[in-house]
């Protein structure tokens, strides 16, 4: 069984002056331990599939699979249980908690998960020390670059040991020495522990790294290739 | 519950300026509320009690038919064990009989109607502090056979301290009541009508020129705490059976009752105004709180936090805002109103003129009453909280891929 399947998925948003057919027939699999990035110009509709692989939208039509549970059936609570445990996020901005610290917002979503106080500080200790943030536990969101900021969220991502993650334009925001530390820090993740990463993107700097590269345009998938 | 307290609190830091103006406003409002409340209730309890003291008692007991008639043949049996009795309830803390009659009083050729009170003096003084108003001449004694005229009607009579006056009228069951008796004294009172017509006697006197041995017509009570008069009134009851009435200053005084009430409605207009103000002020920065986190309500949705945890820290930053603005409002409003309670404000000009003709000192003791503080206390917090409920109905509503893109 695939990681993540897709079958038939159409997405019409309806309620514009002219609907708008974002995406048209998509057909996937995507499988664990993949490094993905789906790529296309601006409005090619992959933001939005990304949205129906993490359960933020629902399909017009067809099924999106998580380990083969139909994620387009599930009602608005189960959906967000259903993320919680099974899909970690990564956004372009505005990813932490500002009130909390990198070590609260790490924390925060194992305390929603229930995790044992003891699992939680080894958790945090062993994440912040693998994205090079060992020494800012305690800092603040706005005490920390926005570098460090993305890799504060991909620590927080992968915490709740989830089946993959989701990242939407991780680097956007970021100069080019900061994507790159940030996708080392990816890489290494997706190498060593096999953590499913699957980009929304249109930073060459992303879709160098990646192995597998879904093209989107008009809402098609345009092309689908592996490399090296 | 730790984290989310944690968060909420944090949270309402993020922007201080703000946070303080919606506490500053439950301050503010409570401060308001508690002061306007206490200074009318206060106000309402100085009034009753001048008034009850001056003229009924809080409660009085008398014959049955007494209070519609007015009749001296429904006079009641002086009987000082009922009125011990009555002195042994507690909260009362006096209870003072008296005999009243209307007779003719004249000096030389002038003649008037006066109502003359005959009175234990000791006791009625320690009711209406009558010998406080004495301008000349001396406080009546227990075997006194004189009299303590009021000053307007002295002034009509054109009589002085130690000049004779005639008394005249029907005792009993149309007796003769007549006596010569001399000026021992001459009281002030405030009030026109009563200084125009007012004459004390000892009730011993009385007793003897009424032709009414032993009687009374009325036994006013003062009690010490009017919050108890239900309860003196239900044990008074008990003591003095069917045999008598017994009535209340509320059931005597109908007009001070309709005053205060009139009173109170325009106070509680007032105070709906200042709870509306503050509603809208409160609404207005929840309002804004929760426009400009909606991309982070989104995210936190999107990383899975159920919306009942985000409505439940949006609640939690609510009540930690309102309990700031309602504490430091008590911590304000408690030393005040003991403050006011204890050194009432002195009002001067033509309001203190009119209330000195009431018979009324001008001035305004606050209300140490502790039910207004839970209450308005309460009524702002709720208001607080309801206020409160815009962000609930946000969130339940939110669309995490709406709200992220805000």
């Amino acid at each position: 069984m695939s990681l993540i399947e897709i079958i038939n998925l159409n997405k019409i948003y309806d309620k514009t002056k002219v609907p708008v057919h974002a995406l048209k027939d998509i057909n996937l699999k995507i499988e664990r331990g993949e490094f993905t990035a789906i790529v296309g110009p601006s409005g090619s509709g992959k933001t939005t599939l990304l949205n129906m692989i993490g359960g933020l939208d629902t399909p017009t039509s067809g099924k999106v699979l998580i380990k083969g549970v139909d994620i387009s059936k599930m009602k608005e609570d189960e959906l967000i249980d259903f993320r919680l445990k099974n899909i970690g996020f990564v956004f372009q901005s505005f990813n932490l908690i500002p009130v909390l610290t990198a070590k609260e917002n790490v924390e925060f979503i194992m305390l929603l998960q229930g995790i044992s106080k003891d699992e939680r500080e080894r958790r945090i200790i062993e994440l912040l020390n693998a994205v090079g943030l060992g020494d800012k536990l305690d800092a603040r969101p706005y005490e920390l670059s926005g570098g460090q900021q993305q890799r504060v969220a991909v620590a927080r991502a992968i915490a709740s040991h989830p089946s993959f993650v989701l990242a939407d334009e991780p680097t956007a925001n970021l100069d080019s020495v900061a994507a790159e530390g940030l996708l080392d820090i990816m890489k290494e993740l997706n190498e060593k522990i096999g953590m499913t990463f699957i980009f929304a993107t249109h930073d060459n700097k992303v879709i160098r790294r990646v192995r597998r590269i879904i093209t989107l345009e008009d809402g098609k998938v345009k092309s689908d290739v592996f490399q090296n | 519950m730790k984290l989310y307290l944690i968060l909420a609190w944090r949270n309402i830091w993020r922007n201080k300026r703000r946070t303080i103006l919606a506490a500053s406003s439950i301050f503010f409002a409570i401060v308001l509320a508690i002061f306007t409340r206490a200074m009318q209730h206060g106000s309402y309890d100085y009034m009753i009690d001048s008034a009850v003291r001056m003229f009924t008692g809080y409660l009085q007991i008398h014959s049955k038919g007494y209070w519609e008639e007015k009749s001296l043949e429904k006079a009641l049996d002086y009987d000082s064990n009922l009125i011990k009795k009555i002195e042994e309830i507690q909260s009362v803390e006096i209870a003072v009989p008296r005999l009243e009659n209307f007779l003719l009083i004249s000096s030389e050729h002038i003649t008037k109607v006066t109502s003359v009170i005959a009175i234990d003096p000791e006791k009625e003084n320690q009711m209406t502090k009558l010998s406080q108003k004495l301008i000349s001449g001396r406080y009546l004694k227990k075997d006194d056979n004189g009299i303590l005229i009021s000053e307007g009607l002295a002034k009509i009579l054109n009589v002085q301290v130690g000049d004779s006056v005639v008394l005249y009228g029907q005792g009993i069951y149309g007796i003769t009541a007549a006596t010569l008796c001399p000026v021992i004294g001459i009281v002030r009172f405030a009030l026109p009508d009563l200084n125009n017509s007012l004459t004390y006697i000892p009730l011993s006197f009385g007793q003897t020129l009424f032709s009414m041995e032993n009687k009374i017509t009325t036994i006013s009570v003062i009690i010490n705490n009017p919050k108890k008069l239900d309860y003196v009134l239900s044990e008074v009851k008990k003591i003095v059976g069917d045999d008598y009435d017994v009535m209340s200053w509320e059931e005597m005084m109908p007009e001070l009752v309709q005053g205060i009430q009139l009173d109170s409605v325009g106070g509680l207009i007032m105070l709906f105004i200042l709870y509306l103000v503050i509603a809208f002020g409160i609404f207005g920065t929840v309002m804004m709180m929760t426009a400009e986190r909606t991309k982070e309500f989104g995210i936190l949705i999107s990383i899975g936090i159920k919306k009942t945890k985000l409505i439940l820290i949006t609640t939690l930053e609510a009540i930690f805002i309102s309990l700031i603005g309602a504490l430091s409002g008590i911590l304000i409003s408690v030393p005040m109103i003991i403050y006011f309670h204890n050194n009432p404000i002195r009002f001067s000009g033509e309001l203190a003129e009119i209330s000195l003709k009431f018979g009324v000192e001008p001035i305004i003791p606050l209300s140490n009453d502790p039910g207004i503080l839970v209450a308005q206390t309460s009524i702002v917090l709720i208001i607080a909280f309801l206020s409160s409920l815009y962000p609930l109905n946000h969130i339940r509503k939110l669309k995490p891929i709406e709200a992220m893109r805000m």
